[in-house]
């Protein structure tokens, strides 16, 4: 499959990328890991007049703690995200996600920032970041702004980005003691979309009770989805089988999964159910290490 | 659109070219160099045949723009034997039966000296982990887990 031509630019500066993207608007497409953007424009779904590569940006690879945030940068493969130590030791949510995207070729040049302004529902990061309740940085003509990411999914291969904008960091809040996470991914097989995705992050209390969660749903609606009732619901309760069994059923009622081949609407709300059930589970056992 | 020189070092030579943006780095490896031992699959970044080393990390060649070699060093199949020796995976495919119809063995080969250079030493579950990536339909993958656990050994002595 051959993509359509295109005017390939390679901006050496955050700066010249945004001008760039100033200056051809909607005719442009950032080249980030190119993992989703490349097959789309050997189907043709994307034709831009313009691909600006910031590949050659220079740092914007970077995992890091900075002032009790976890600072990602926008352009860190995911494979980076899979061999951090500081990733497996604090954010096992994360490795579990990095892990689970697409192979080991595609996950040497994929980036979460990518990831993650695809805006695609059916991507990993989304409701991993959902989960842990993260801040995108996105960096346009005026310097730098902060979105949340309650705010940041706004429909199908939507986000809030600017068309002038582009993705810089991910700021997630490091988690207190007694934190643990985990995702969960039913997928037919190794690099296919999720059938279902399940983000899990817990913080318990000194006396083991949910003192806090965030539950993040991967391709089961227009969005990803964050599952409000299920995390309002777990708060203050001892994470046990029956009460994180209840929590998957209202987040399975919170889903809203089309009918495709990757199974009916009905089995994907079941799948929602356990993949929740379980994701809880280690997160829960993740929290009391 | 205007045409981009670069500059690419392949298997040890430096190349250059002028080609068009849109060209797949998997198109510049067998049609411009014309080094056909890099196939071309499924041509969706599922098969893992056309897996080829961009300084050092395997990479799905049919989803890059060669543009974005420019600069970089590249690893084909054509480049792993050494003085008309074959490389201990080379070997293990041959010895450990691990290919039939050998349409993914290039792909197979990159991905595993990939995972061997960052994990001499891997698992039986890690070399599993690290050729998830490309797809054999003719062997069930034991030959190939055992060809990679061959020169593992092999390298480790």
């Amino acid at each position: 499959m051959i993509p359509p031509s295109f005017e390939y630019l390679r901006p050496s500066t955050v700066k010249e990328a945004v001008a760039l993207l100033q200056q051809h608007g909607d005719a442009a497409k950032i080249l980030s890991g190119g993992q989703s953007l490349i097959p789309m424009m050997k189907l043709r779904i994307a034709r831009p007049e313009y691909v600006i590569d910031i590949n050659r940006i220079p740092g914007l690879e970077y995992i890091k703690e900075d002032g009790g945030y976890l600072a990602i940068g926008g352009l860190t493969r995911e494979a980076d995200l899979e061999s951090s130590d500081l990733i497996r030791t604090k954010f096992p949510i994360i490795h579990d996600t990095a892990g689970f995207i697409a192979d080991p070729q595609v996950r040497n040049m994929a980036t979460v920032g990518g990831n993650l302004a695809h805006g695609d529902p059916a991507n990993d990061h989304p409701a991993t970041m959902l989960a842990l309740g993260a801040q995108i940085v996105a960096t346009g003509p005026a310097g730098t702004r902060t979105i949340g990411i309650d705010d940041f999914f706004v429909s199908l291969f939507t986000t809030a980005l600017k068309g002038d904008e582009i993705l810089t960091e991910i700021r997630i809040p490091m988690p207190g003691p007694h934190s643990g996470g985990a995702y969960f991914k039913l997928e037919r097989k190794v690099g296919d979309f999720a059938t279902v995705g399940v983000a899990a992050q817990v913080t318990l209390d000194s006396g083991g009770l949910c003192q806090k969660a965030g539950v993040g749903l991967t391709n089961v609606g227009g969005t990803p989805i964050r599952a409000r009732k299920a995390e309002d619901y777990l708060k203050g309760k001892k994470l046990d089988d029956s009460t994180i069994k209840q929590a998957g059923q209202l987040a399975a009622d919170e889903s809203e999964p089309s009918s495709d081949l990757r199974g009916p609407s009905d089995y994907k709300k079941a799948m929602v159910m356990e993949l929740t059930r379980r994701a809880l589970g280690r997160a829960g056992e993740r929290a009391g290490k | 659109m205007a045409k981009q020189s670069i500059q690419v070092k392949v298997n040890g030579t430096e190349r250059d070219a002028t080609i068009e943006p849109r060209l797949l780095l998997v198109h510049f490896i067998r049609e411009v160099l014309g080094l056909t031992g890099t196939h071309i699959g499924c041509d969706t970044s599922n098969c893992g045949a056309c897996t080829v080393l961009m300084d050092g990390k395997a990479v799905k060649s049919c989803t890059l723009f060669a543009v974005q070699s420019d600069g970089r060093e590249l690893l084909t199949i054509e480049g792993v034997a050494h003085d008309g020796q074959l490389h201990p995976l080379q070997e293990g495919f041959k010895e450990e039966h691990g290919l039939q119809c050998g349409f993914c063995t290039p792909g197979m080969i990159l991905a595993s000296y990939a995972l061997l250079g960052k994990n001499p030493n891997p698992t039986e579950e890690q070399i599993r982990w690290g050729i998830s990536g490309n797809l054999c339909r003719c062997t069930g993958y034991q030959n190939i887990v055992k060809a990679v656990q061959y020169a593992a050994a092999k390298m480790g002595k």
